[in-house]
Formats: structure tokens, sequence, C-alpha cells
């Protein structure tokens, strides 16, 4: 069976149809947006991809991080570092990044997973490996320390090294959101993805049948760092500047899971139907909090859908607008 | 599949200093189907799952065909051929009946069609099909119980290890199950152990039984002999008064 007839089977054609609507229209987005739209759907898009590979990891596998701020961070740092000290580009420093973030994951992972830390032990974990790589970034004189790591503005475009304007960027993390979501569809349909559900759902059940629990959640930590260290590099610059203080926070962190936890965990669409959400309120209430000249409302915004979802939809919403128009993932 | 020998030599298992199983020696031939009873406490589901390389034995060892199994992990006992179910049902709870047994059947068939298809072909056997595409949680107890054997003989296994399924199921249902095990083992061979309370089950599917009580064996024999055994009456029916 070939590659494509094992990821679209069993996928009805109309939502196969519906999926290529949606990418043509994300392909001619920005000839139809304006600079503000654009700017959001960026955003959207950022918070949809990592929120997939926060999922990875919390949806297929259940184990719950909230230090992913660090592969985030560690990521950019270098990527961004490698371009402002040897002019290294992006290109070749990305392989870097990766290979770093994925260090620090299996550290993370391998000191959680092997003496079985579960549930919030494992989030606390990955909170204090997040917290102290952020203070060790502040005193670290080649990631310029707690003052930042500047790069230059540069409008001129330059593909391969990530130089040029919002539409470059778009393009970008377009294809990221893309190809991600493709990947966790094939990741999701093969025996490490069923084994990562099993995992989920009963560790102890999941040995008993022949699943390497250890080994599967290794890989899945690996995975999800990899995927949040390549949107770490496009956020370092897209942004053009890296702070420890907000490149590990604990709220970026937070910022990282609340798309998949408000579309639906587990799912492929619900990382992005949360990011969609989250950033089209976020962004009205950010207007509002200018109108009326409340700081935080987008903050207060936050908090609340996250309890409205908790309480009424505790599967996220997408799982929910799936289920009421009829074109739902299945139940696996 | 075929059916494979297991051989239990001295295994003692402390928890705390707490004595839980002490020096317990049985054999199960190859394709026998025996039992192991004892009042509650008795350390056989510790036996168990010393056998399934949940814990490991403090002394002794556990033989699979003549190779060492006990101290691996559980999920290399598995692939030894050790099929296991769960005194408390352990469903992955949020997967459909079908995909539960598809978790088990991976293990030997790593495309996921072929899994699927072997996986829906052993709920036939059990009486699941019609309810494959439910959740597991939505399961009533006995069927519970049936989706726990499923997914254990989903990894085919040698020999399978079969923790009180009987428990809570009816009477027909009970009749049910054992004669889909005589039918299964009598069809592949597979050997079975099983730890049992209810003995209208034990009676008809057991050739030899072992009997456990305080984390030692105190008798084992064919079910005639186990039910006039002196000591098995005692641990049971309480010791009479000495005259």
């Amino acid at each position: 069976m070939t590659l494509l007839a094992r990821l679209t089977g069993g996928v009805p054609a109309r939502s196969l149809w519906g999926l290529g609507l949606l990418l043509v229209l994300l392909l001619v987005a920005p000839a139809l947006l304006g600079k503000y739209g654009l700017s959001v759907l960026i955003l959207v898009l950022y918070f949809a991809f990592v929120g997939q590979a926060w999922n990875i990891m919390m949806g297929f596998a259940g184990q719950l991080s909230l230090g992913h701020a660090l592969y985030a961070g560690v990521g950019g740092y270098i990527a961004a570092g490698l371009f402002f000290h040897y002019g290294i580009g992006p290109w070749a420093g990305v392989f870097v990044a990766v290979a770093a973030a994925v260090a620090a994951g299996s550290i993370v992972g391998y000191l959680g997973f092997r003496f079985s830390l579960a549930g919030v032990y494992f989030a606390l974990l990955t909170i204090a490996f997040s917290e102290f790589t952020r203070i060790a970034f502040d005193h670290w004189g080649w990631a310029g320390g707690s003052g930042g790591l500047f790069l230059k503005v540069d409008a001129t475009s330059d593909i391969l090294n990530l130089r040029g304007g919002p539409l470059l960027f778009y393009y970008v993390i377009l294809a990221l959101a893309a190809g991600t979501f493709v990947l966790c569809r094939a990741l999701l349909e093969s025996r490490l993805g069923r084994y990562w559900l099993a995992i989920r759902e009963d560790p102890e059940a999941a040995q008993a049948v022949g699943v390497p629990v250890l080994r599967c959640k290794m890989i899945a930590i690996m995975i999800s760092a990899a995927l949040t260290a390549l949107a770490g590099v496009w956020n370092a610059f897209y942004y053009n500047n890296l702070f420890p203080e907000t490149a590990f926070a604990m709220g970026r962190s937070i910022e990282f899971t609340l798309a998949p936890i408000i579309g639906g965990l587990g799912t492929l669409f619900g990382p992005i139907v949360g990011a969609v959400v989250l950033t089209g309120l976020g962004e009205i209430f950010t207007d509002l909090s200018e109108v009326f000249h409340i700081s935080g409302l987008k903050q207060i915004f936050y908090g609340l859908a996250l309890l409205v979802i908790v309480m009424y939809r505790p599967a996220g919403v997408w799982p929910w607008i799936a289920d009421r128009f009829g074109f739902g993932e299945k139940r696996r | 599949m075929s059916g494979a020998r297991l051989e239990l030599d001295g295994i003692g298992k402390s928890f705390r200093g707490l004595r839980a199983v002490h020096d317990v020696s049985f054999d199960v031939p190859a394709g026998a189907i025996n039992a192991l009873i004892g009042p509650n406490g008795a350390g056989k589901t510790t036996i168990f799952n010393m056998i399934a390389g949940v814990y490991r034995p403090d002394a002794g060892s556990v033989r699979l065909d003549g190779r060492q199994i006990s101290g691996l992990r559980p999920d290399l006992v598995c692939d030894a051929g050790v099929g296991r179910t769960f005194q408390i049902v352990k469903p992955f709870k949020g997967l459909s009946v079908l995909e539960n047994v598809t978790v088990g059947a991976l293990h030997r068939r790593p495309a996921l069609p072929e899994a699927r298809a072997y996986a829906a072909d052993i709920l036939m056997q059990l009486g699941l099909h019609d309810r494959r595409h439910q959740a597991a949680e939505s399961l009533t107890l006995p069927d519970r119980k049936r989706l726990e054997v499923a997914r254990a003989l989903a990894t085919e296994p040698k020999l399978l290890l079969l923790d009180e399924v009987m428990a809570g199921l009816r009477p027909t249902e009970i009749d049910v199950m054992v004669t889909f095990l005589q039918e299964l083992n009598r069809r592949t061979g597979l050997t079975i152990l099983l730890i049992e309370h209810v003995m209208r089950a034990v009676m008809a599917l057991a050739s030899n039984i072992v009997v456990v009580s305080y984390g030692e064996k105190i008798a084992e024999g064919t079910p005639a002999e186990i039910a006039r055994h002196q000591a098995v009456l005692d641990v049971y029916l309480g010791e009479a008064e000495p005259a």
C-alpha cells in the first residue's frame, strides 16, 4: 500500500476535499488578507504548530509537559546564536538546534520515565528543567545573558537564512503546520502511535501486551522536542529577539498547551481549532482592552476560556464540532 | 500457536519484610490447563506478577520452555510468549473495543491493517464483535473480562495467565467462557494457568490444581485429590477442633 493510501485510508472523501480546500485557501490567503490579517493568521499557524508538537506528548502518549518552552528556547537560541556570532544560517543551524532540543528532551524524558514519574510529578520535572535553563541563559554571555540576543532586522528576502517579510514567515509556518499535521496522522496510523494511545490509557496494561513503554515515551518526547525546537527557531527569526525571561517563561510553556487543550487533546484537528479560537478571540480582546484602556483583558479571557472549556467541553471544542456536524475523527 | 511449559522453581517475594510468597515450585506442562487457587491474600496474584515480569522474584526462577524469564520486563515476558489478564480489569478505556485488541495484535503483526483484522477475528471468537466500535469504558463487567482475554490472546501467547476472569459472570456466562477456553486449548494447544475462585470453572477446566495459603504451596493434585485433601479443607473450611 502506498504511503498516500495509508494516510487517507478510512477518511471520508468529503473530509479530504475539505482539507484540500482549506490548504488552497491558506495558500492564497496572503493575497486576500491585509497586513493585519496576515499577522493574525501567522499567529494561528504558529500556535497550531507548537500545539501539535505538544499534543504528541500529552494527547497521544499521555505525558504532561509544562516545560516545552525549554525546547523552543534552546532551539531558537542556538539557531539565532550561530547566525549572530558566526553567520551560520538557520538552514544549517536548525539541525544543531533540533539536535540540542532532542538531547534536552532525552535527559528530561529519561529522568522522568526511567524512574516512572507520572502525571503532575513528571510535569514538575519539566518545569524545573525549563526554569534552570532559563537561569543558565540569564548568565550565558554567548547567548547575550539577561540582556537578550538581537538579530539584525533585514527586509531583504533571503529564504535560506529566514530573512524576509511576513510573507516568508507565513509560508514557512504554514509548511511546518501542514507537514506536522500529515506527520501526526502517519504516526497515529502506525504501531508506535497505537502504542502511545495504549500507554496514555494504561501503561501497565500496555506493557503486559508487549509495549516497550520506556522506549515509546522516549520517542514521543524526542519527536515533540524536535518539532518544538523548529517552532523556536522560526519564532526567533520572526521576532528577531530573544530574552531568557520570555523564551523560557512558564507562561510560554502554558501558552503551548492551550490550543490542544481547548481544541481537543489527542485529536489531529484539536490544536488547529484551538489555535483559531484562542488567537482569534485573543486578538478581539486585545483590541477591546485598548479601546477600554483595561490592560490584561486578554489574559483574563484566556483564563475564562479555559474554565468554560474544562467545565462544559472537557474533551475540547473539536470533538464537539465534529460530532455535531458528523465529519468527526472516529473514536480509536 | 502452541503451548509452552511453565516451571516455577522455589520463587519467593517479600514486600518490606512481609513475606507474600515463599518457596513456591510447580510445573504446568505444555498444553495443559492448570489452576492456582487459595484464599484471598494467599499470594496468587503475586505469583502471577512474578511470572509476568511485574515483580522480580527475591528467590528462585521462572522458566518458559526451559528459558529463564524471571527478571525480564513485562513487555519482554510478553515477547517470550506469556499473555496475562488483570484481576482488576485494565481496558484502554478511551479506545474502542477493536482498538484495545488491536494494540495486543500489533505485538506480532506490526502492520496496522493486519493487526486490526486479526483482532476482529479474536473478537468474533469471544462474542464481542458486535461491540467492536464501542468505547471499552462503556462495556459491562463481564464484557470487560472477555476483552481482557481477547487482548491477551491477540499477542499470540504460548502461555495464558487468567486472573479471575470468571468473577462477576453469571453461571451461563461462566459455561460459555469455560467452553471457549477448552475449545481454544484443544485447537491451539495453548497452555493456560488460571487463578479462580469459581470452583465450577476450576473443576471443569483444570487437569491439575495448585493450592497456596499464606504464600506457600500447601497442596497440588487433580481436582478429585484436591477436593478431599485435608490441608485444603482446613484452609477453606477452618480446622477441626482438636478432640
